[in-house]
């Protein structure tokens, strides 16, 4: 048996993808997705918890050229199985940058991580990286009216 | 050229620096250069850094580390990537 490699698309789930969520905090973004993943089993109740204080001190904040993302996640040992929840917001929420707590990023999309092993998931936050750079394709999943349209560009 | 320790940390050790380590090993590849890749936390670099060369990090890290540190986010946002990869190169050559 050869061991599959898991990309993004097998680690979304239609119920875990909230276009144009209505967020004022980024614990509203967080608290929203991670919920989401607990409802489907792939997180524990430990979870969200875990992602909100780490995210206070480690953020995950990632600036870029015009739309600024975030890739809040924690320890594995919250997660059940890998899963990727991913929200959009047509008002953008603070985070602070990865590189620099200090500096606050205006954010419009939130990739939440549940993430067990860095070695099998390697190829999905090689994705999520190509996909950042790719600024066209950001607009696009920005732009995303729906859950089908949100899943066509991210799954692509 | 001996070959060269990179500790490549982030937050969890599971998650950007995979990213990180994966690309550097990729680039200092086709570059020639053959190095020891490690991940950590960046809270182990204290107690890691003596046995490394250089360090990339994609979160701040302590201070007096006492060897290079270089900022490993254009890995993942890709702006300034291969001014990056220079650094890193320099940085192994010293």
């Amino acid at each position: 048996m050869t061991e599959t490699i898991t990309g993004l698309a097998d680690l979304l789930d239609r119920r875990a993808l909230l276009p144009g969520l209505a967020a004022v905090s980024q614990s509203d973004v967080i608290t929203a997705l991670g919920r989401k993943l607990e409802m489907i089993g792939k997180v524990h109740g430990s979870y969200v918890g875990a992602v909100l204080s780490r995210e206070g001190t480690m953020p995950t904040g990632l600036p870029l050229d015009a739309i600024h993302v975030a890739i809040p996640h924690t320890d594995p040992i919250h997660v059940i199985s890998p899963a990727v929840a991913v929200a959009t917001l047509n008002t953008p929420v603070t985070f602070a940058s990865m590189e620099d707590p200090d500096e606050w990023l205006p954010v419009r999309v939130v990739f939440l991580l549940a993430l067990n092993d860095k070695h099998r998931q390697l190829a999905m936050l090689q994705q999520i990286a190509a996909l950042i750079q790719d600024g066209p394709r950001l607009t696009r999943i920005v732009d995303a009216p729906d859950v089908d349209t949100l899943w066509h560009e991210l799954a692509a | 050229m001996k070959r060269k320790t990179i500790l490549v940390a982030c937050g969890t050790a599971v998650a950007t620096s995979t990213v990180v380590a994966s690309a550097i090993e990729e680039a200092m590849q086709e570059r020639g250069i053959s190095i020891i890749l490690r991940q950590c936390k960046a809270t182990e670099l204290p107690s890691l850094a003596a046995d490394a060369d250089v360090i990339v990090s994609t979160t701040p890290v302590p201070d007096g580390l006492g060897k290079p540190v270089i900022k490993g986010l254009p890995f993942l946002t890709g702006i300034g990537k291969a001014a990056t990869l220079d650094q890193i190169e320099a940085a192994l050559r010293d």
